[in-house]
């Protein structure tokens, strides 16, 4: 058993862009650690990045985040983690990755193993996991079947430390892997050298958004020390300050759950974890439980498109239209609705049409409370879905003229609102929504992944 | 964390597309001791101003921490066509001022 791992995070989310000093970061590579691992990828931004299978951030920055990286690796001579290429983990992500991990290979003279795992599932495979009865539905329960399986565009599995220890294991310099937990790419080194999990996945757990469990969260990087015992945090900025409860308040982030954290394999309990102040900048934690799963699951996430959008907006400004806003709204669309059935022969069955009142009440919509102030302005956005782009664009040009000129019911003029944008309307595409929320039990943690290994950059 | 004229702050935010997640940082034990047996904070208040299923609400007491979390299904899932809040960041206030009121 290794002795010690230190694992250094260079920032929360590859790719995020932050103009971040490279000092911390630089301070983490002296302090030589055993691998460099990072998180490219969430579904913390909606269903998009997964339904389209397209990264969130640019390839300019991603390419920029990681030659930064490649070069640290280059000079410590141990191994680069990335998670969840392409934001969504998608099969795309991962080859994105691989052909700017290629570019930056080449332009650095370096000669690079890369690992690339791919954990996109096909359709086939996850309705053969239903037919066994290999998928089971979380809280709160989704249903599922198979023509909701069809209907996804991507369903990717989440990877475990497994896959990645096998890459490594085979030699690779570099893994660029597909969708992961958070956890896993930071805890497979320290589980693959035999330390004990129970500190290998809290302290993975803590790092997963880089410095944020720090008293510095906007610095990104942090670096972790898991030993036989436990193990350290320690922030990297000039200043900077792992205390026992910015490390301990770590676990509640994003986390449904402050104590128990379900992963591929396992179990990580926290709760008889202690939390100790070393010195100013570390803090030491003990005291973390692994209790192994007697089933291997894969959580399984899927995007479906849920129809062509287009949105639409106008600003009310009148006080007499603020007033009585209710009322004009209601009206206006009872009129849109009454017109698209009439010129279009469209039923309400037949499309998605919201109107939101930005000022009013549209970020809760319902669960407004406070509905008895008259804000200045009301931003007016009229959002059409339907299964068909061309039939969204004929919706959409049914309200330009109302959300223009509708008046209230006893006013004899014709009003004029205001539009910002010529055109008014904006197509946003095919949108998309999350349907599974499964995890699927497979028998072999790796079987479910598909490996590639090859040598990127100048022949050795 | 300081600095609160109330003594306490509140957060929201995603735990996955299908969950919620509202943490309150109470400043001191005096306040998170007063919260935790605040009625407005209980499941069925909770579940009323945050319109969702009341048995599916979870509570966690971080007393180490002098910590409220509160975990519930998600009114809308993430992304849905429905959604208004894709990162679940506003419905902190809704909990902040029903304590407020």
């Amino acid at each position: 058993m290794t002795e010690q791992v230190k694992i250094l995070v260079p920032s929360g989310a590859l790719g995020a862009g932050n103009n971040r000093a490279p000092e911390p970061f630089d301070r983490g590579v002296r302090e030589k650690p055993d691998v460099i691992a990072v998180d490219a990828g969430s579904t913390d931004s909606g269903p998009h990045y997964l339904g389209s299978a397209n990264p969130k951030p640019s390839r300019a920055v991603l390419r920029s985040e990681l030659r930064q990286l490649m070069v640290a690796r280059a000079e410590l001579g141990v191994p680069l983690i990335v998670g969840s290429c392409g934001t969504s983990g998608a099969d795309n992500g991962v080859n994105i990755m691989r052909d700017i991990c290629a570019d930056i290979a080449r332009e650095l003279g370096q000669t690079v193993r890369v690992a690339c795992l791919y954990s996109e599932q096909s359709a086939d495979t996850v309705k053969q996991a239903l037919r066994e009865g290999r998928i089971r539905a979380l809280q709160p329960e989704r249903p599922i079947d198979e023509a909701l399986i069809d209907r996804c565009s991507h369903i990717v599995g989440l990877m475990g430390v497994e896959p990645i220890i096998h890459a490594l294991e085979q030699g690779a310099d570099i893994v660029l892997a597909g969708r992961t937990t958070d956890t896993a790419l930071m805890a497979a080194v320290p589980v693959m050298r035999g330390l004990p999990a129970g500190a290998a996945w809290h302290a993975a757990k803590t790092l997963e958004c880089g410095a944020l469990c720090t008293t510095a969260p906007t610095v990104g990087a942090v670096l972790a020390t898991v030993d036989g015992t436990g193990f350290t945090i320690e922030a990297l900025s000039e200043g900077g300050r792992a205390t026992p409860r910015t490390v301990h308040a770590h676990m509640l982030y994003e986390n449904a759950d402050p104590f128990v954290l379900t992963e591929p394999g396992g179990v990580l309990d926290v709760t008889d974890a202690t939390y100790t102040a070393l010195d100013e900048r570390r803090c030491r934690v003990e005291g973390s439980h692994w209790l192994p799963s007697q089933a291997y699951t894969m959580k399984l996430e899927g995007a479906a498109p849920a129809g062509y959008q287009g949105v639409i907006l106008n600003t009310i400004r009148s006080p007499r239209y603020i007033q009585r806003f209710e009322e004009w709204i209601s009206t206006l669309e009872a009129r849109v609705r009454k017109t698209i059935e009439a010129r279009l022969g469209l039923s309400s069955a037949d499309y998605h049409l919201q109107f939101r009142a930005i000022g009013r009440d549209g970020t809760l919509g319902a669960l407004e409370t406070q509905t008895d102030t008259q804000p200045l302005e009301i931003g007016v956005m009229g959002i059409v879905t339907t299964p068909d782009a061309a039939r969204t664009k004929e919706v959409l040009s049914m309200l330009n003229s109302p959300m223009l000129h509708f008046a209230l019911p006893d006013d004899e003029e014709m009003p004029t609102h205001a539009f910002p944008f010529s055109p008014a309307s904006m197509d946003r595409g095919v949108v998309y929504e999350f349907v599974l929320h499964h995890v699927m039990t497979v028998s072999d943690p790796i079987a479910a992944v598909r490996f590639n290994l090859e040598t990127l950059g100048v022949p050795a | 964390m300081n600095g609160s004229t109330t003594g306490y702050h509140i957060r929201s935010k995603n735990a996955g597309p299908f969950w919620l997640t509202v943490d309150i940082f109470c400043d001191d034990a005096a306040t998170y001791q007063r919260l935790c047996r605040d009625a407005r904070l209980a499941h069925a208040t909770i579940g009323t101003l945050l319109r969702t299923d009341t048995p599916s609400i979870k509570t966690f007491h971080i007393d180490a921490l002098n910590v409220i979390k509160i975990s519930l299904p998600r009114p809308v899932v993430q992304g849905a066509l429905d959604d208004r809040d894709m990162h679940g960041a506003a419905w902190a206030n809704l909990v902040r001022e029903s304590l407020a009121a």
